[in-house]
Protein backbone atom coordinates (compact mmCIF):
# COMPACT_ATOMS: atom_id res chain seq x y z
CA UNK A 1 0.00 0.00 0.00
CA UNK A 2 1.53 3.49 -0.83
CA UNK A 3 1.11 5.92 1.55
CA UNK A 4 -1.87 8.58 1.44
CA UNK A 5 0.01 11.23 3.07
CA UNK A 6 -2.20 14.27 0.77
CA UNK A 7 -0.24 17.12 0.77
CA UNK A 8 3.16 17.60 -1.39
CA UNK A 9 5.72 16.94 0.96
CA UNK A 10 6.39 14.05 3.25
CA UNK A 11 7.67 14.97 6.64
CA UNK A 12 8.16 11.79 8.38
CA UNK A 13 8.67 8.13 7.32
CA UNK A 14 5.34 6.69 8.21
CA UNK A 15 5.85 3.21 7.61
CA UNK A 16 9.09 3.35 9.95
CA UNK A 17 9.45 6.20 12.58
CA UNK A 18 12.23 6.12 14.67
CA UNK A 19 12.58 3.94 17.28
CA UNK A 20 14.86 2.52 19.50
CA UNK A 21 16.88 3.50 22.62
CA UNK A 22 18.40 6.70 20.81
CA UNK A 23 14.91 7.73 20.03
CA UNK A 24 13.68 6.82 23.47
CA UNK A 25 16.35 9.09 24.86
CA UNK A 26 15.87 12.02 22.11
CA UNK A 27 11.80 11.84 23.11
CA UNK A 28 12.46 11.89 26.58
CA UNK A 29 14.37 14.90 26.63
CA UNK A 30 12.07 16.58 24.76
CA UNK A 31 9.22 16.35 27.04
CA UNK A 32 11.77 16.96 29.78
CA UNK A 33 12.84 19.78 28.10
CA UNK A 34 9.43 20.58 27.82
CA UNK A 35 9.10 20.77 31.63
CA UNK A 36 12.79 22.74 32.08
CA UNK A 37 11.20 25.37 29.98
CA UNK A 38 8.04 25.86 31.83
CA UNK A 39 9.93 25.82 35.49
CA UNK A 40 11.39 29.57 35.54
CA UNK A 41 7.97 30.46 33.90
CA UNK A 42 6.53 30.30 37.05
CA UNK A 43 8.35 31.98 39.46
CA UNK A 44 5.73 31.27 42.30
CA UNK A 45 5.56 27.93 42.40
CA UNK A 46 9.66 27.82 42.55
CA UNK A 47 10.01 30.42 44.83
CA UNK A 48 7.47 29.00 47.27
CA UNK A 49 8.65 25.21 46.56
CA UNK A 50 11.89 26.34 47.80
CA UNK A 51 10.77 28.40 50.72
CA UNK A 52 9.55 25.21 52.35
CA UNK A 53 12.49 23.30 52.82
CA UNK A 54 14.30 26.48 54.10
CA UNK A 55 12.07 27.19 56.26
CA UNK A 56 12.36 23.65 57.66
CA UNK A 57 15.89 24.00 57.96
CA UNK A 58 15.23 26.87 60.37
CA UNK A 59 12.33 25.57 62.36
CA UNK A 60 13.96 22.55 62.94
CA UNK A 61 16.79 24.13 64.08
CA UNK A 62 16.25 27.08 66.24
CA UNK A 63 12.83 25.31 67.61
CA UNK A 64 13.94 21.80 68.38
CA UNK A 65 17.88 22.67 68.43
CA UNK A 66 18.50 23.31 72.14
CA UNK A 67 16.23 20.36 72.69
CA UNK A 68 17.14 17.85 71.37
CA UNK A 69 20.10 16.09 72.25
CA UNK A 70 21.69 13.07 69.90
CA UNK A 71 24.51 10.77 71.59
CA UNK A 72 27.49 10.96 69.46
CA UNK A 73 26.83 14.39 68.05
CA UNK A 74 28.21 17.24 69.26
CA UNK A 75 25.73 19.73 67.74
CA UNK A 76 21.79 19.12 66.18
CA UNK A 77 22.78 20.83 63.01
CA UNK A 78 24.83 17.69 62.03
CA UNK A 79 22.48 15.28 62.67
CA UNK A 80 19.42 17.17 61.97
CA UNK A 81 20.65 18.73 58.41
CA UNK A 82 20.99 15.28 56.56
CA UNK A 83 17.45 14.28 57.55
CA UNK A 84 16.32 17.55 56.12
CA UNK A 85 17.46 17.25 52.88
CA UNK A 86 16.56 13.51 52.72
CA UNK A 87 12.99 14.62 53.77
CA UNK A 88 13.17 17.96 51.38
CA UNK A 89 14.12 15.47 48.52
CA UNK A 90 11.59 13.10 49.23
CA UNK A 91 9.18 15.59 49.37
CA UNK A 92 10.10 17.09 46.44
CA UNK A 93 8.72 13.88 44.12
CA UNK A 94 5.49 15.06 45.23
CA UNK A 95 5.55 17.86 41.69
CA UNK A 96 5.73 14.38 39.63
CA UNK A 97 2.65 13.29 40.61
CA UNK A 98 0.61 16.86 40.60
CA UNK A 99 2.43 16.94 37.20
CA UNK A 100 1.65 14.16 35.63
CA UNK A 101 -2.29 14.62 36.89
CA UNK A 102 -2.00 17.99 35.90
CA UNK A 103 -1.05 16.76 32.16
CA UNK A 104 -3.98 14.16 32.41
CA UNK A 105 -6.54 16.38 33.31
CA UNK A 106 -5.78 19.15 30.34
CA UNK A 107 -5.95 16.21 27.93
CA UNK A 108 -1.89 16.99 27.50
CA UNK A 109 -1.09 13.27 28.03
CA UNK A 110 -3.91 11.87 25.37
CA UNK A 111 -2.07 14.00 22.67
CA UNK A 112 1.02 12.69 23.70
CA UNK A 113 0.35 9.35 23.45
CA UNK A 114 -1.27 9.63 20.10
CA UNK A 115 2.19 10.28 18.65
CA UNK A 116 4.27 8.17 17.27
CA UNK A 117 7.01 8.17 20.27
CA UNK A 118 8.49 5.67 22.86
CA UNK A 119 5.92 5.04 25.24
CA UNK A 120 8.64 5.86 28.34
CA UNK A 121 9.71 9.36 27.13
CA UNK A 122 7.12 11.07 28.73
CA UNK A 123 7.38 9.18 32.14
CA UNK A 124 11.03 9.17 31.78
CA UNK A 125 11.07 12.84 30.58
CA UNK A 126 8.78 14.13 33.49
CA UNK A 127 10.82 12.00 36.65
CA UNK A 128 14.05 13.84 35.10
CA UNK A 129 13.07 17.23 35.00
CA UNK A 130 11.51 16.86 38.78
CA UNK A 131 15.21 15.82 39.34
CA UNK A 132 16.84 18.46 38.21
CA UNK A 133 14.30 20.72 40.06
CA UNK A 134 14.75 18.81 42.79
CA UNK A 135 18.58 19.18 42.87
CA UNK A 136 18.24 22.89 42.54
CA UNK A 137 15.67 23.21 45.63
CA UNK A 138 18.86 21.01 47.07
CA UNK A 139 21.38 23.59 46.74
CA UNK A 140 19.51 26.27 47.69
CA UNK A 141 18.97 24.30 51.03
CA UNK A 142 22.69 23.35 51.61
CA UNK A 143 23.31 27.03 51.51
CA UNK A 144 21.36 28.02 54.26
CA UNK A 145 22.41 24.82 56.15
CA UNK A 146 25.73 26.02 55.63
CA UNK A 147 24.64 29.53 57.03
CA UNK A 148 23.18 28.15 60.33
CA UNK A 149 26.46 26.17 60.89
CA UNK A 150 26.20 22.89 59.26
CA UNK A 151 29.70 21.43 57.85
CA UNK A 152 30.71 18.86 55.36
CA UNK A 153 32.93 16.69 58.33
CA UNK A 154 33.95 13.91 55.66
CA UNK A 155 35.42 13.93 52.14
CA UNK A 156 34.50 15.82 49.56
CA UNK A 157 33.89 12.91 47.82
CA UNK A 158 32.13 11.60 50.94
CA UNK A 159 29.49 14.77 50.77
CA UNK A 160 28.93 13.98 47.08
CA UNK A 161 28.04 10.49 47.71
CA UNK A 162 25.50 11.42 50.12
CA UNK A 163 24.47 13.56 47.69
CA UNK A 164 24.19 11.46 45.13
CA UNK A 165 22.21 9.39 47.17
CA UNK A 166 19.85 11.60 48.21
CA UNK A 167 18.79 12.42 44.94
CA UNK A 168 18.95 8.85 43.45
CA UNK A 169 16.16 8.08 46.25
CA UNK A 170 14.25 11.52 45.26
CA UNK A 171 14.19 9.97 41.84
CA UNK A 172 12.79 6.70 42.83
CA UNK A 173 10.19 8.30 44.27
CA UNK A 174 9.40 10.18 41.78
CA UNK A 175 8.24 6.87 40.19
CA UNK A 176 6.03 5.69 42.87
CA UNK A 177 4.32 9.60 42.43
CA UNK A 178 4.21 9.29 38.54
CA UNK A 179 2.23 5.81 39.38
CA UNK A 180 -0.15 7.90 41.80
CA UNK A 181 -0.61 10.95 39.27
CA UNK A 182 -1.33 8.28 36.71
CA UNK A 183 -3.89 6.53 39.00
CA UNK A 184 -5.71 9.60 39.91
CA UNK A 185 -5.64 11.74 37.50
CA UNK A 186 -7.88 14.76 39.31
CA UNK A 187 -5.14 17.40 40.42
CA UNK A 188 -6.35 18.16 43.94
CA UNK A 189 -5.94 14.51 44.99
CA UNK A 190 -3.04 13.84 42.83
CA UNK A 191 -1.77 16.36 45.45
CA UNK A 192 -2.73 14.75 48.92
CA UNK A 193 -2.35 11.32 47.61
CA UNK A 194 1.17 12.22 46.60
CA UNK A 195 1.90 13.80 50.09
CA UNK A 196 0.39 12.26 52.74
CA UNK A 197 2.21 9.03 53.22
CA UNK A 198 5.31 10.87 53.01
CA UNK A 199 4.51 12.18 56.55
CA UNK A 200 4.70 8.77 58.75
CA UNK A 201 7.02 7.69 56.23
CA UNK A 202 9.71 10.65 57.09
CA UNK A 203 8.42 11.41 60.43
CA UNK A 204 8.66 7.47 62.02
CA UNK A 205 12.27 7.63 61.18
CA UNK A 206 15.72 8.57 62.24
CA UNK A 207 15.79 12.04 60.17
CA UNK A 208 14.80 14.36 63.24
CA UNK A 209 15.47 11.97 66.03
CA UNK A 210 17.47 9.45 67.73
CA UNK A 211 14.88 6.24 67.06
CA UNK A 212 16.21 4.93 70.87
CA UNK A 213 13.49 7.33 71.71
CA UNK A 214 10.54 6.01 70.07
CA UNK A 215 7.93 3.41 71.89
CA UNK A 216 9.31 -0.19 70.54
CA UNK A 217 6.76 -0.83 67.95
CA UNK A 218 6.88 2.39 66.42
CA UNK A 219 10.76 1.75 66.95
CA UNK A 220 10.71 -1.35 65.02
CA UNK A 221 9.07 -0.15 61.64
CA UNK A 222 11.82 2.82 62.46
CA UNK A 223 14.39 0.95 61.94
CA UNK A 224 13.11 -0.90 58.61
CA UNK A 225 12.17 1.96 57.52
CA UNK A 226 13.93 2.93 54.22
CA UNK A 227 13.79 6.74 55.28
CA UNK A 228 15.89 5.42 58.13
CA UNK A 229 18.17 3.51 55.93
CA UNK A 230 18.38 6.28 53.70
CA UNK A 231 18.91 9.22 56.10
CA UNK A 232 21.79 7.28 58.22
CA UNK A 233 23.69 6.45 55.32
CA UNK A 234 23.41 10.08 54.19
CA UNK A 235 24.01 11.42 57.94
CA UNK A 236 27.31 9.15 57.74
CA UNK A 237 28.80 9.94 54.98
CA UNK A 238 28.16 14.09 55.64
CA UNK A 239 30.02 13.69 58.71
CA UNK A 240 33.11 11.62 57.77
CA UNK A 241 31.77 8.13 59.97
CA UNK A 242 31.23 4.89 58.03
CA UNK A 243 27.63 4.07 56.61
CA UNK A 244 28.30 0.63 56.56
CA UNK A 245 25.76 -1.82 54.97
CA UNK A 246 23.21 0.92 55.26
CA UNK A 247 24.64 2.82 52.13
CA UNK A 248 24.33 -0.48 50.18
CA UNK A 249 20.79 -1.03 51.49
CA UNK A 250 19.92 2.68 50.47
CA UNK A 251 21.09 1.94 46.85
CA UNK A 252 19.14 -1.35 46.99
CA UNK A 253 15.83 0.34 47.86
CA UNK A 254 16.51 3.43 45.68
CA UNK A 255 17.00 0.75 42.80
CA UNK A 256 14.39 -1.55 43.37
CA UNK A 257 11.62 1.06 43.48
CA UNK A 258 12.78 2.24 40.80
CA UNK A 259 12.66 -0.55 38.82
CA UNK A 260 9.35 -1.53 39.93
CA UNK A 261 7.16 1.79 40.10
CA UNK A 262 8.95 2.35 36.45
CA UNK A 263 7.60 -1.11 35.24
CA UNK A 264 4.16 0.11 37.01
CA UNK A 265 3.79 3.32 35.42
CA UNK A 266 5.08 2.72 31.98
CA UNK A 267 2.87 -0.45 31.76
CA UNK A 268 -0.07 1.91 33.21
CA UNK A 269 0.51 4.80 31.32
CA UNK A 270 0.85 2.67 27.72
CA UNK A 271 -2.54 0.88 28.59
CA UNK A 272 -4.82 3.71 29.49
CA UNK A 273 -5.51 7.47 30.80
CA UNK A 274 -8.71 7.43 31.27
CA UNK B 1 -10.11 3.33 -0.81
CA UNK B 2 -11.60 4.14 3.04
CA UNK B 3 -9.73 6.09 5.95
CA UNK B 4 -11.26 4.89 8.79
CA UNK B 5 -13.01 1.50 9.09
CA UNK B 6 -14.43 0.68 12.51
CA UNK B 7 -16.33 -2.90 13.17
CA UNK B 8 -18.63 -4.13 15.80
CA UNK B 9 -16.20 -1.83 18.31
CA UNK B 10 -17.30 -2.70 22.25
CA UNK B 11 -15.33 -1.32 24.97
CA UNK B 12 -16.88 -1.28 28.61
CA UNK B 13 -15.81 0.54 31.35
CA UNK B 14 -16.86 -1.72 34.73
CA UNK B 15 -20.84 -1.50 33.58
CA UNK B 16 -21.41 1.15 31.52
CA UNK B 17 -20.98 0.08 27.93
CA UNK B 18 -19.34 2.99 26.31
CA UNK B 19 -19.47 1.35 22.81
CA UNK B 20 -21.79 -0.99 21.43
CA UNK B 21 -20.45 -2.77 18.39
CA UNK B 22 -20.04 0.54 16.52
CA UNK B 23 -19.69 0.17 13.19
CA UNK B 24 -18.08 3.36 10.97
CA UNK B 25 -16.93 3.94 7.73
CA UNK B 26 -15.32 7.30 6.39
CA UNK B 27 -13.81 7.51 3.06
CA UNK B 28 -10.64 9.10 2.40
CA UNK B 29 -10.93 12.74 1.58
CA UNK B 30 -14.54 12.97 3.57
CA UNK B 31 -15.93 14.55 6.48
CA UNK B 32 -17.47 12.26 9.37
CA UNK B 33 -19.76 13.86 11.70
CA UNK B 34 -20.20 11.73 14.76
CA UNK B 35 -23.20 13.39 16.19
CA UNK B 36 -24.72 12.32 19.65
CA UNK B 37 -25.40 13.42 22.89
CA UNK B 38 -22.57 13.21 25.67
CA UNK B 39 -21.93 10.38 27.12
CA UNK B 40 -23.24 8.41 23.50
CA UNK B 41 -19.87 7.10 23.46
CA UNK B 42 -18.52 9.71 20.48
CA UNK B 43 -14.82 10.13 23.14
CA UNK B 44 -14.54 6.70 23.35
CA UNK B 45 -14.75 6.20 19.72
CA UNK B 46 -12.12 8.73 19.16
CA UNK B 47 -9.79 7.06 21.88
CA UNK B 48 -10.04 3.67 19.97
CA UNK B 49 -9.47 4.59 16.65
CA UNK B 50 -6.55 7.32 17.80
CA UNK B 51 -4.71 3.93 19.24
CA UNK B 52 -5.23 5.54 23.00
CA UNK B 53 -7.78 2.99 24.14
CA UNK B 54 -7.80 -0.94 23.17
CA UNK B 55 -11.48 -2.11 22.25
CA UNK B 56 -12.75 -5.13 24.07
CA UNK B 57 -13.94 -6.34 21.24
CA UNK B 58 -14.15 -5.54 17.15
CA UNK B 59 -11.70 -4.10 15.15
CA UNK B 60 -10.60 -0.86 13.42
CA UNK B 61 -8.34 0.49 11.00
CA UNK B 62 -7.02 3.70 10.17
CA UNK B 63 -5.41 4.00 6.27
CA UNK B 64 -5.73 0.41 6.28
CA UNK B 65 -3.67 -0.11 9.13
CA UNK B 66 -4.69 -2.22 12.45
CA UNK B 67 -5.15 0.38 15.17
CA UNK B 68 -5.15 -2.52 17.64
CA UNK B 69 -1.85 -4.25 15.91
CA UNK B 70 0.23 -1.77 15.13
CA UNK B 71 -0.44 1.27 16.54
CA UNK B 72 2.60 3.00 15.98
CA UNK B 73 2.25 3.23 11.98
CA UNK B 74 -1.22 4.59 12.56
CA UNK B 75 0.21 7.23 14.85
CA UNK B 76 1.98 8.57 12.20
CA UNK B 77 -0.81 8.89 9.86
CA UNK B 78 -3.18 10.70 12.31
CA UNK B 79 -3.83 14.41 14.26
CA UNK B 80 -6.06 14.10 17.28
CA UNK B 81 -7.39 17.70 18.73
CA UNK B 82 -8.86 16.43 22.05
CA UNK B 83 -11.97 17.56 24.18
CA UNK B 84 -9.64 20.54 25.82
CA UNK B 85 -7.27 22.27 24.12
CA UNK B 86 -4.21 20.38 24.91
CA UNK B 87 -1.31 23.25 24.75
CA UNK B 88 1.26 23.66 27.10
CA UNK B 89 0.06 26.82 29.00
CA UNK B 90 3.41 28.44 29.79
CA UNK B 91 4.65 27.60 26.49
CA UNK B 92 4.59 30.55 23.48
CA UNK B 93 2.26 29.33 20.23
CA UNK B 94 5.96 28.77 18.47
CA UNK B 95 7.30 26.92 21.40
CA UNK B 96 4.24 24.69 21.52
CA UNK B 97 4.28 23.98 17.52
CA UNK B 98 8.06 23.42 17.54
CA UNK B 99 7.50 20.75 20.99
CA UNK B 100 5.41 18.52 19.12
CA UNK B 101 7.55 19.19 15.72
CA UNK B 102 10.37 18.14 17.90
CA UNK B 103 8.35 14.79 19.18
CA UNK B 104 7.98 13.63 15.15
CA UNK B 105 11.92 14.48 15.07
CA UNK B 106 11.48 16.93 12.25
CA UNK B 107 15.17 18.16 11.81
CA UNK B 108 16.02 21.78 13.67
CA UNK B 109 15.40 24.30 10.41
CA UNK B 110 12.07 22.61 9.38
CA UNK B 111 10.95 22.65 12.92
CA UNK B 112 11.41 26.25 12.45
CA UNK B 113 9.55 26.64 9.03
CA UNK B 114 7.23 23.98 9.72
CA UNK B 115 6.11 25.94 12.88
CA UNK B 116 5.78 29.58 11.10
CA UNK B 117 3.51 27.79 8.62
CA UNK B 118 1.16 27.02 10.55
CA UNK B 119 1.10 29.87 12.76
CA UNK B 120 0.61 31.89 9.67
CA UNK B 121 -2.26 29.42 8.53
CA UNK B 122 -3.71 29.65 11.56
CA UNK B 123 -3.28 33.24 12.40
CA UNK B 124 -1.34 33.49 15.26
CA UNK B 125 1.56 35.18 14.11
CA UNK B 126 1.03 38.22 15.94
CA UNK B 127 0.54 36.15 19.21
CA UNK B 128 3.06 33.47 18.27
CA UNK B 129 5.91 34.64 21.11
CA UNK B 130 3.21 35.31 23.51
CA UNK B 131 2.73 32.41 25.93
CA UNK B 132 -0.62 29.86 25.50
CA UNK B 133 -2.19 31.02 28.94
CA UNK B 134 -2.60 34.41 27.11
CA UNK B 135 -4.77 33.46 24.27
CA UNK B 136 -8.33 33.35 24.05
CA UNK B 137 -10.41 30.30 24.23
CA UNK B 138 -10.64 30.62 20.20
CA UNK B 139 -6.65 31.32 19.40
CA UNK B 140 -6.02 27.86 21.94
CA UNK B 141 -8.36 25.55 19.82
CA UNK B 142 -6.56 26.80 16.86
CA UNK B 143 -3.06 26.25 18.10
CA UNK B 144 -4.59 22.73 19.30
CA UNK B 145 -5.63 22.31 15.77
CA UNK B 146 -1.99 23.61 14.06
CA UNK B 147 -0.07 20.98 16.59
CA UNK B 148 -1.84 18.34 15.23
CA UNK B 149 -1.37 19.27 11.88
CA UNK B 150 2.82 19.03 12.06
CA UNK B 151 3.38 15.63 10.52
CA UNK B 152 0.74 16.44 8.00
CA UNK B 153 -1.79 13.44 8.80
CA UNK B 154 -3.89 12.40 6.09
CA UNK B 155 -6.84 11.39 8.91
CA UNK B 156 -7.51 14.34 11.63
CA UNK B 157 -9.81 13.51 14.76
CA UNK B 158 -11.56 16.66 16.34
CA UNK B 159 -13.19 15.86 19.58
CA UNK B 160 -15.85 18.24 20.09
CA UNK B 161 -13.84 21.04 18.80
CA UNK B 162 -16.28 24.54 19.24
CA UNK B 163 -17.28 23.13 22.68
CA UNK B 164 -17.28 26.07 25.14
CA UNK B 165 -16.15 28.99 22.48
CA UNK B 166 -18.16 31.81 21.60
CA UNK B 167 -20.17 32.02 18.27
CA UNK B 168 -17.97 34.26 16.30
CA UNK B 169 -14.88 31.68 17.38
CA UNK B 170 -16.94 28.81 16.38
CA UNK B 171 -18.01 30.46 12.91
CA UNK B 172 -13.60 30.60 12.60
CA UNK B 173 -13.58 27.21 13.58
CA UNK B 174 -15.65 26.22 11.10
CA UNK B 175 -13.91 27.71 8.09
CA UNK B 176 -10.71 25.95 9.41
CA UNK B 177 -12.50 22.37 9.30
CA UNK B 178 -13.95 23.43 6.13
CA UNK B 179 -10.91 23.93 5.03
CA UNK B 180 -8.65 20.95 5.41
CA UNK B 181 -11.68 18.89 3.86
CA UNK B 182 -11.43 20.74 1.05
CA UNK B 183 -7.51 20.43 1.06
CA UNK B 184 -8.22 16.16 1.19
CA UNK B 185 -7.43 15.31 4.57
CA UNK B 186 -10.01 12.25 6.24
CA UNK B 187 -12.04 14.73 9.41
CA UNK B 188 -13.75 12.57 11.86
CA UNK B 189 -15.56 15.65 13.47
CA UNK B 190 -17.35 14.40 16.65
CA UNK B 191 -19.90 17.36 18.20
CA UNK B 192 -23.61 17.35 20.38
CA UNK B 193 -24.16 20.18 18.00
CA UNK B 194 -26.59 19.43 15.29
CA UNK B 195 -26.34 22.33 12.87
CA UNK B 196 -22.61 21.82 13.30
CA UNK B 197 -22.48 18.31 11.72
CA UNK B 198 -25.28 19.27 9.18
CA UNK B 199 -22.76 22.48 8.38
CA UNK B 200 -19.42 20.84 8.11
CA UNK B 201 -20.39 16.70 7.47
CA UNK B 202 -20.05 14.92 4.62
CA UNK B 203 -21.85 12.10 6.00
CA UNK B 204 -23.34 12.04 9.84
CA UNK B 205 -23.43 9.12 11.83
CA UNK B 206 -25.41 9.70 14.61
CA UNK B 207 -24.42 7.82 17.72
CA UNK B 208 -26.31 6.71 21.29
CA UNK B 209 -25.76 4.43 23.75
CA UNK B 210 -22.48 2.98 21.94
CA UNK B 211 -23.66 2.19 18.54
CA UNK B 212 -24.71 3.99 15.30
CA UNK B 213 -28.29 4.28 15.13
CA UNK B 214 -28.50 6.05 11.93
CA UNK B 215 -26.31 7.26 9.39
CA UNK B 216 -26.53 9.42 5.79
CA UNK B 217 -26.04 12.92 4.77
CA UNK B 218 -27.62 15.25 6.73
CA UNK B 219 -31.01 15.61 4.14
CA UNK B 220 -31.16 11.93 4.04
CA UNK B 221 -31.22 11.53 8.08
CA UNK B 222 -34.17 14.41 7.28
CA UNK B 223 -36.18 12.38 4.89
CA UNK B 224 -35.80 9.57 7.24
CA UNK B 225 -38.40 10.35 10.04
CA UNK B 226 -40.84 11.19 7.03
CA UNK B 227 -40.92 14.24 5.51
CA UNK B 228 -42.56 17.84 6.61
CA UNK B 229 -43.74 18.86 10.32
CA UNK B 230 -46.21 21.13 10.94
CA UNK B 231 -46.53 23.02 14.38
CA UNK B 232 -49.78 24.47 15.20
CA UNK B 233 -50.56 27.29 18.34
CA UNK B 234 -53.66 27.46 19.79
CA UNK B 235 -55.08 29.81 22.58
CA UNK B 236 -56.62 27.98 25.08
CA UNK B 237 -54.64 24.81 26.64
CA UNK B 238 -58.12 23.26 26.88
CA UNK B 239 -58.74 23.24 23.02
CA UNK B 240 -55.55 21.06 22.96
CA UNK B 241 -57.81 17.97 22.38
CA UNK B 242 -60.18 19.05 20.01
CA UNK B 243 -57.00 20.17 18.41
CA UNK B 244 -55.31 16.80 18.06
CA UNK B 245 -58.56 15.18 16.87
CA UNK B 246 -58.68 17.79 14.15
CA UNK B 247 -54.92 17.81 13.04
CA UNK B 248 -55.12 13.39 12.64
CA UNK B 249 -56.22 13.29 9.16
CA UNK B 250 -53.63 15.16 8.23
CA UNK B 251 -50.57 14.03 10.49
CA UNK B 252 -48.89 11.25 9.49
CA UNK B 253 -47.29 10.08 13.25
CA UNK B 254 -48.00 11.16 16.92
CA UNK B 255 -49.18 14.64 17.20
CA UNK B 256 -47.38 15.68 20.51
CA UNK B 257 -47.11 18.51 22.72
CA UNK B 258 -43.69 21.21 22.36
CA UNK B 259 -41.62 20.76 25.57
CA UNK B 260 -42.63 22.73 28.02
CA UNK B 261 -45.75 24.22 25.97
CA UNK B 262 -49.28 23.29 26.86
CA UNK B 263 -50.67 25.27 23.76
CA UNK B 264 -48.07 24.00 21.09
CA UNK B 265 -48.06 20.79 19.11
CA UNK B 266 -45.96 19.33 16.43
CA UNK B 267 -46.80 16.33 14.09
CA UNK B 268 -45.23 14.78 11.09
CA UNK B 269 -47.23 15.18 8.30
CA UNK B 270 -46.60 13.97 4.17
CA UNK B 271 -44.89 16.71 2.27
CA UNK B 272 -46.97 18.22 -0.64
CA UNK B 273 -49.17 21.55 -0.85
CA UNK B 274 -52.04 22.70 0.49
CA UNK B 275 -51.02 21.39 3.84
CA UNK B 276 -51.62 24.59 5.86
CA UNK B 277 -55.07 25.97 4.66
CA UNK B 278 -56.19 22.51 5.32
CA UNK B 279 -55.19 22.78 8.61
CA UNK B 280 -56.53 25.71 9.39
CA UNK B 281 -59.35 24.93 8.03
CA UNK B 282 -59.91 21.60 10.17
CA UNK B 283 -59.14 23.43 12.96
CA UNK B 284 -61.68 26.16 12.85
CA UNK B 285 -64.35 23.24 11.88
CA UNK B 286 -63.16 22.29 15.59
CA UNK B 287 -63.27 25.47 17.14
CA UNK B 288 -59.73 25.69 18.07
CA UNK B 289 -58.74 29.50 17.68
CA UNK B 290 -55.61 28.78 15.84
CA UNK B 291 -52.89 31.41 16.67
CA UNK B 292 -50.30 30.18 14.17
CA UNK B 293 -49.41 27.36 11.82
CA UNK B 294 -46.34 26.54 10.47
CA UNK B 295 -44.64 23.78 8.32
CA UNK B 296 -40.97 23.18 8.09
CA UNK B 297 -38.15 20.62 7.67
CA UNK B 298 -37.38 18.67 10.12
CA UNK B 299 -33.70 19.19 11.78
CA UNK B 300 -31.21 16.95 13.06
CA UNK B 301 -32.78 17.49 16.58
CA UNK B 302 -36.13 15.80 15.32
CA UNK B 303 -34.16 13.19 13.97
CA UNK B 304 -32.84 12.24 17.45
CA UNK B 305 -35.89 12.44 18.72
CA UNK B 306 -37.60 10.47 16.45
CA UNK B 307 -34.82 7.59 16.76
CA UNK B 308 -34.45 7.55 20.22
CA UNK B 309 -37.48 8.71 21.69
CA UNK B 310 -35.49 11.47 23.82
CA UNK B 311 -34.14 14.95 22.75
CA UNK B 312 -30.60 15.61 22.03
CA UNK B 313 -30.55 17.87 24.80
CA UNK B 314 -32.25 16.24 27.52
CA UNK B 315 -28.86 14.25 28.19
CA UNK B 316 -26.69 16.94 28.06
CA UNK B 317 -29.08 18.47 30.85
CA UNK B 318 -28.30 15.62 33.25
CA UNK B 319 -24.60 14.30 32.40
Amino acid sequence: MTAVQTPEEQLIDLDAPPSGLAAALADAWTEARRHLMVIPRNPELLVFSTIQPVMFVLLFNYVFGGSIQIPGFDSYEQYLMPGIFAQTVVFGSSFTAVGIAEDLSRGLIDRLRSLPIAQSAVLVGRTLSDLVRNAFTFVVMLVVAYLVGFRFEGSLLEALGATALLLFFSYSFSWIQAFIGLSIGSVEAAQSAGFIWMFPLTFVSSAFISTDTLPGWLQAFADVNPFTVLTNAARALYNGNDPGNELWLAIAWATGITVVFATLSIRKFARATG
Amino acid sequence: MDAIVAEGLTKTFGETRALDGLDLVVPQGSILGLLGPNGAGKTTAVKVLTTLLRPDAGRATVDGIDVAADPVRVRTRIGLTGQYAAVEERLTGRENLELVARYFHLPAGRRVSRANELLERFDLVEAADRQANTYSGGMRRRLDIAMSLIAKPSVLFLDEPTTGLDPRSRLGMWSVIEELGGEGTTVLLTTQYLEEADALADSIAVIDRGSKIAEGTADQLKDQIGGDRIRVSIADPGNVERAKAALAPLATGPIELDAGSTTTMSAPIRAGGGVVPRAIRALDDAGADVLDVEVRRPTLDDVFLTLTGRRAEDEEVSA
